[in-house]
């Protein structure tokens, strides 16, 4: 096991696309980390980057203290569970698992040893003689991590190995997999363009933009203190509420057509000055004096809550509520923050959190 | 899941397949038929009398010559398949590979395949012919002894040339079309497996362009056996003193030159069995090694 340290990594592909823009990061000994951002952001490029599938074009990666950039994707001792599980088709899945160990030469009885624990740990032991084809997606993605667990690599890495499965199943292997980390301790690095894959995975969750970094921290931390308002929209469903507003004194905000306290301390904001604030749906409450005039237009059912959509001052807004909860009729409803701590204040020109 | 048509009653499946049985029939079945039954007829040199002469005609299948003739088939046949398998697999591994020009590489490898063989026979010879042949004068020039006219094996060599030339293209689309079948993170699954360049060609590669392989094999065989007679006739004309006679040009010059048409009959249906038995050998041991 090792740590993955990244320094001003970039990559450009033919034709000047620029995937990656300068990326660094420590990806801790041991840690599970997500790659966490839309559709496009140069996730697979930097992961692909850290197996040695991708050249490097500046920048350095390291894992371990060993610095890879030129070293061949066999020798960096790391394994890769592909999108479409890329198994060999030809071969049956004893075979797929212990292809790689054969490579690097392992003595028989080792291998059999090998694919067999791996096979139990997985509950894949019945279909070791069969093919590929013959296996569920399911079951296929478990013989694409057989194959990882097997070699005792350095690094798992994994890109997008749970997007092509059904809804149900997806849920219980994200499960299977941080059960499967809880127990091999592995560093492991993780893409993934879903956010609640990203929440109930990762040690460590880093948010990616356009090629870059967004913010770097736990799970609760990027949900909690997001840096930016791409963070905020991004993470969390329903996604934050943004607002523009104007600071009128330390601890004070216009917004929405109502007045609401934050956190002095906590934002550098000088008074005058315009910003945008987030509040999250679940942090927002009904009736408070003072608060913002409230538009009501729809209502969504999801079973134990309900989330009210309407508009403020024209924005749209979202909040959620107990389903038991009585909403008063008409268009009389105010809206405000839970409390001082849950308002969010970013800088409206770079879209950067304003928190000290 | 199978997508079907229930048709009711028994009259009109039978009626739809009727225009396909036709076709199959007149042209295949009645043509065959005919053929096996003109083997077991002699007619005498002036065609004014014909015989029934039951297996005599296949008698002569025994003869010496024809026995060479079998023999030289197989040579022919062997080169002609596995160079031009050999080397549209090298070309396609080529063209797989490459990203910039590929286009203009395939679009170049693929217009052999629109030369009419009797035209590409005409070319070769061109090329190849002793006195005015390019290359053959660079031969010359070079010091190299070249006459295909008169040397039985530089004949052979030239057919076999200009027969392998001819197939390229067509195993070459198919090969291409099966390497980039494999999808690319195979590849690359296998290449963070700790599998070398080659290792992976061989375990990973190979083994996933056998089926389509397999199936060359079998349309690279019919095709030496029988599509190269329009080159060979073109070049050659099966000399000089048969060292480029295979077994359907034989087939040809029994029957159309030498009017022996009960001999070129009896030479049409063992043509006819060796290749059925052949693809039924392929089918039966090589094609259950090779699909996954
Ligand atoms: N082989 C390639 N050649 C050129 N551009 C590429 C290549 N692979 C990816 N890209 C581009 O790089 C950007 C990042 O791609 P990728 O890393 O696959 O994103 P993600 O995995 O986050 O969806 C995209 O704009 C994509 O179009
Ligand atoms: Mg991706």
């Amino acid at each position: 096991m090792a740590a993955v340290t990244l320094e001003n990594v970039r990559k450009t592909y033919t034709g000047n696309v620029e995937a990656v823009r300068g990326v660094s990061l420590t990806i801790p000994n041991g840690s599970f980390t997500v790659l966490l951002g839309p559709s496009g952001c140069g996730k697979s490029t930097l992961l692909r980057m850290i197996a040695g599938l991708e050249t490097i074009t500046a920048g350095t990666c390291a894992i371990g203290d060993r610095i890879v950039n030129d070293i061949e994707p066999a020798e960096r001792d790391i394994a890769m569970v592909f999108q479409n599980y890329a198994l060999y088709p030809h071969m049956s899945v004893y075979d797929n698992m212990a292809y790689g160990l054969r490579n690097r030469r392992t003595p028989k009885d080792e291998i059999e040893r090998r694919v067999a624990e791996a096979a139990k740990l997985l509950g894949i032991e019945e279909f070791l003689a069969r093919k590929p084809r013959a296996l569920s997606g399911g079951q296929r993605q478990r013989v694409a991590m057989g194959r990882a667990i097997v070699r005792d690599p350095q690094v798992f890495l994994f890109d997008e190995p749970l997007s092509n499965l059904d809804a149900k199943l997806r849920v219980s292997m994200r499960l299977e997999i941080r059960r499967l980390h809880n127990r091999l301790k592995a560093t492991s690095i993780f893409v993934t363009h879903d956010q609640v894959e990203a929440m109930t995975l990762a040690d460590q969750v880093v948010v990616m933009n356009g090629g870059q970094i967004e913010q770097v921290g736990a799970p609760t931390d990027v949900y909690r203190r997001p840096a930016s308002k791409f963070v905020a929209t991004f993470i969390g469903s329903p996604p934050m509420n943004l607002l523009p507003g104007k600071i009128v004194a330390p601890g004070q905000i216009e917004a929405g057509g109502g007045a609401l306290a934050y956190d002095a301390d906590a934002f550098d904001a000088r008074v005058g000055a315009g910003v945008d604030i987030g509040i999250r749906a679940e942090d927002i409450v009904v009736g408070a004096s003072g608060g913002m005039p409230f538009v009501h237009e729809f209502v969504e059912e999801l079973g134990a809550t309900r989330v009210i959509h309407g508009t403020v001052a024209g924005h749209p807004l979202e909040f959620v509520t107990p389903a038991a909860a009585e909403l008063a009729a008409g268009n009389s409803l105010r809206v405000s923050a839970a409390s001082p701590a849950a308002v969010h204040v970013f800088d409206p020109a770079t879209g950067r959190s304003l928190r000290r | 899941m199978e997508k079907r048509a229930i048709f009711g009653g028994w009259l009109v499946p039978y009626l739809l397949l009727v225009p396909q049985m036709v076709v199959v029939l007149f042209f295949f079945y009645w043509p065959a038929v005919q053929t096996v039954w003109q083997s077991f007829l002699l007619e005498d040199a002036f065609g004014l009398r014909t015989d029934f002469v039951w297996f005599d005609n296949y008698k002569d299948l025994a003869s010496r010559e024809y026995l060479q003739t079998i023999g030289r088939t197989v040579v022919f046949s062997t080169c002609v398949t596995v160079l031009s398998l050999s080397i549209a697999l090298l070309l396609a591994i080529q063209a797989d590979k490459s990203i910039k020009g590929a286009g203009v590489y395939k679009t170049l490898l693929i217009w052999p395949y629109a030369v009419a063989p009797a035209v590409a026979g005409v070319l070769w010879l061109f090329m190849f012919q002793p006195s005015l042949g390019v290359v053959a004068r660079a031969m010359r020039n070079l010091g190299i002894p070249w006459n295909p006219m008169l040397n039985g094996n530089h004949a052979l060599l030239l057919v076999i040339l200009a027969s392998v030339w001819k197939q390229i293209s067509y195993n070459f689309l198919f090969f291409l079309a099966g390497l980039q079948a494999i999808p690319r993170a195979v590849h690359e699954a296998a290449a963070i497996d700790g599998a070398s360049r080659t290792r992976r060609f061989w375990t990973v590669t190979f083994p996933l362009l056998a089926p389509t392989g397999f199936f060359l094999l079998t349309v690279n065989i019919v095709y030496a056996f029988f599509d190269t007679f329009g080159i060979i006739d073109a070049m050659t004309g099966g000399g000089p003193s048969k060292a480029t006679e295979t077994l359907v040009y034989s087939v040809f010059f029994q029957g159309r030159l030498g009017g022996n048409l009960g001999a070129s009959a009896a030479q049409s249906v063992a043509l006819m069995v060796i290749i059925v038995a052949l693809t039924a050998v392929q089918f039966r041991f090589i094609e259950r090694k090779v699909t996954y």
